[in-house]
């Protein structure tokens, strides 16, 4: 018997996995959510499959092989709506700092047989591949925003995702400044918020899991740490981290390398 | 079955694993022919990258290496640079270390036990389906992980990559009353994994005992979990600096994670079952009572009661979790001072699925500018392999079906973290 329920698969390329566990991690709705959709391939909790086409494709990791390239193509013509999940599937991923290095070197640094492993010299985000219906951000993703995102396909609206800085979040959540009051670099003006601002909660500066915030200041920010004596080669390495592909990272970590 | 018929069993994409793997078994009669446990999860690259970066950047970077462990990876990174900068953490802080590392011990065997085990002994695809005809133990299950996920939430900021580990300490230190939040749950906790043991020491597990060699830390005055000497039940007993003279690598076709064995001697294995059989003697009073009610005895040799020691694990962790938190001060300062420069650092800890190795050369301005990870899975791949060959003598009168659904969950039984596995490794020696 078939249900009419609408059928999720996750499916996961280059990453750590600690997106789509998530999914497992909403404890509290999990049940729910298997009894609103039907959990029809996601081979990280079941060795049961039900064939495509998809509804609804979760997906984790970036494409760094010429195999996941051919695959994320049919995960796009089996799936209704795509949508990626986390820095690796939005951004490229950390592994993306190889994009800026000699792979051939990465690989002989790594595996004494080089000609055992399959690797593209990239690693992109799956919007280079295919057409993505909704990205959501993070490194690991909010399991709120994932629920989010998963009711608001339910309910055939558009996900109440804000591209607002995590700096609003800090105000939300009553935390001081901690780069003002406490002079520690953060980078909350310029990433994206969803985390909840936690590390500032934390006396420690935001380290960019969320990505760009809409329209990033980075020269502003840029001013700032210099005010506070952190010099530009390690700003450059604060853009260089899990989203250090995203456009507005890269082209600033490029920019203030020179 | 003719006894002189090829068969293939394949299974291209192992589930309920962490992780891209598959399976290659090729038998004629009752003779393997070919046995691969094949890991294709694509690389990363981390220890090449690591290159250049700080010191007080590798707990965060090497964390995103696996989601299901995170905790593991900080660790190790910190001890690593820690010992290199000749400190240590006392009090407080190495009470609060230990303890977020029991949130994530609490969190990952919850998830392995209930999620990605238990299914297989009971014939279903997954919990969820489970879930319709043993409802209570997958809520047990759901709400054991959550507890798992509060510790490290509480003390970590997040459960998945926390944000609040750093080399020579924290951020900022939760006081006594904020770690107090979580006595309630945890005596649950302790009441459910006692209860998870009972239930999963009744599952039919088939008659298949190993000899391994058992690998594992050790320290004198507790189960070791996130420091110790690295010990085996064959007359190991090293210090952590000591792993490369008596560990080695290699890197085969089928898989891109390298396979490491004891140097001058063969495969060995990690997690849950070594720790158990190494340590068990120092297991917390009701976790004790627990393993013996369930028949465990002083050492556990058949892997697929590897289940059964993962809840006696839940049952520790709990309970130590309880002690620290009823012994914790809340110290003077959230970290250290630690600058290590010009030296060579090695860390390990005991990662759920085993022993997870870090060793990482500063420079004179701290950078990095060699490292190398060895994750437990990647060491346990060889103990797998011999596994599955022992397991196939005298069951190849199964169908394909049957033998394959066995062999995966064999391969279940080390709960591998293929993630983890491929995405590492310095390499220096090739075999033929």
């Amino acid at each position: 018997m078939s249900s009419l329920k609408p059928r999720l698969a996750v499916w996961k390329f280059a990453s750590c996995d600690g997106c789509q566990l998530t999914l497992l991690d909403a404890e509290d709705h999990l049940l729910e959510v298997a009894g609103a959709i039907e959990i029809a391939y996601f081979p990280e909790a079941t060795r049961g499959e039900i064939d495509g086409p998809y509804d609804l494709s979760l997906v984790e990791g970036s494409i760094t092989t010429p195999h996941d390239a051919e695959r994320i193509m049919s995960v796009r013509e089996m799936s209704k709506t795509v949508v990626t999940i986390g820095a690796c599937a939005t951004a490229g991923g950390i592994q993306a700092l190889r994009n800026w290095e000699n792979v051939d070197e990465f690989l002989t640094i790594v595996y004494a047989q080089p000609q055992y492993i399959e690797t593209l010299a990239t690693s992109t985000p799956i919007s280079d591949h295919i057409h993505v219906d909704f990205e959501l951000r993070g490194c690991p993703i909010s399991k709120y925003q994932l629920l989010e995102v998963i009711d608001a396909f339910l309910h055939r609206r558009k996900p109440n995702i804000p591209r607002h800085s995590v700096c609003v979040e800090c105000k939300l959540r009553g935390t001081n400044c901690v780069m003002v009051a406490q002079g520690i670099p953060c980078m909350g003006p310029i990433t994206q918020a969803g985390c909840g601002a936690i590390c500032p909660a934390y006396d420690r500066g935001c380290y960019g899991c969320y990505g760009p915030s809409q329209s990033p200041n980075v020269d502003s920010l840029a001013a700032w740490w210099r005010g506070l004596g952190v010099p530009d080669v390690d700003l450059v390495r604060a853009l260089r981290t899990f989203n250090a592909y995203a456009p507005e990272f890269r082209e600033a970590s490029d920019a203030y390398e020179r | 079955m003719p006894m002189n018929v090829e068969r293939e069993i394949a299974v291209d994409y192992l589930a309920r694993v962490e992780g891209e793997g598959a399976m290659y078994l090729k038998l004629k009669g009752d003779e393997v022919l070919d046995l691969k446990f094949k890991i294709f999860e694509p690389p990363r690259f981390f220890e090449a990258f690591l290159r250049g970066r700080r010191f007080s950047e590798a707990p965060d970077i090497t964390a995103r290496i696996c989601g299901i462990c995170p905790i593991a990876y900080q660790t190790s990174a910190c001890n690593a640079m820690e010992s290199a900068g000749g400190v240590q953490l006392t009090g407080g802080l190495r009470a609060l270390r230990r303890l977020i590392y029991c949130g994530e011990w609490v969190e990952s065997h919850a998830l392995h036990v209930y999620f990605l085990h238990a299914p297989d002994f009971l014939g279903y695809d997954n919990a969820i389906a489970m879930a319709a005809d043993f409802p209570e133990q997958v809520q047990m299950g759901l709400r054991l992980k959550k507890i798992g996920n509060q510790i490290m939430s509480l003390i970590g900021g997040r459960e998945i990559h926390p944000i609040n580990i750093r080399v020579g300490g924290f951020y900022r230190v939760p006081t006594k009353k904020e770690l107090e939040t979580l006595v309630p749950d945890l005596e649950w906790a302790l009441e459910a994994a006692v209860a998870t043991t009972r239930w999963v020491s009744g599952l039919p597990f088939p008659e298949f005992e190993r000899d391994y060699e058992f690998v594992a830390l050790q320290h004198p005055d507790e189960y070791a979990i996130h420091e110790g000497r690295i010990v085996s039940n064959r007359g190991l007993d090293i210090s952590v600096d000591e792993w490369g003279d008596h560990f080695e690598e290699s890197h085969v076709s089928w898989s891109n994670a390298l396979h490491s064995r004891r140097k001058g001697g063969g495969a060995y294995h990690l997690g849950p079952m070594a720790r158990y059989s190494l340590n068990s003697e120092q297991l917390t009073p009701v976790a004790r009572k627990a393993a013996q009610e369930a028949g465990l005895g002083s050492r556990c040799k058949n892997p697929f009661r590897s289940i059964v020691v993962r809840a006696v694990e839940i049952a520790f962790a709990c309970e130590e979790a309880l002690r620290l938190i009823d012994g914790y001060t809340q110290p003077d300062a959230p970290s250290i001072e630690v600058e290590p420069r010009n030296v060579v650092g090695h860390g390990a800890s005991e990662a759920p699925r085993g022993t997870l190795y870090h060793r990482y050369a500063l420079d004179s301005g701290g950078l990095i500018t060699e490292a190398h990870i060895v994750p437990p899975t990647s060491q346990n791949q060889l103990s797998i392999e011999d596994d599955l060959r022992a397991y196939v003598v005298g069951r190849t009168q199964l169908t394909d079906d049957q033998l394959q659904w066995q062999l995966e969950q064999a391969i279940r039984c080390y709960d591998p973290c293929i993630s983890c596995a491929t995405h590492f490794l310095d390499l220096t020696v090739e075999r033929e």
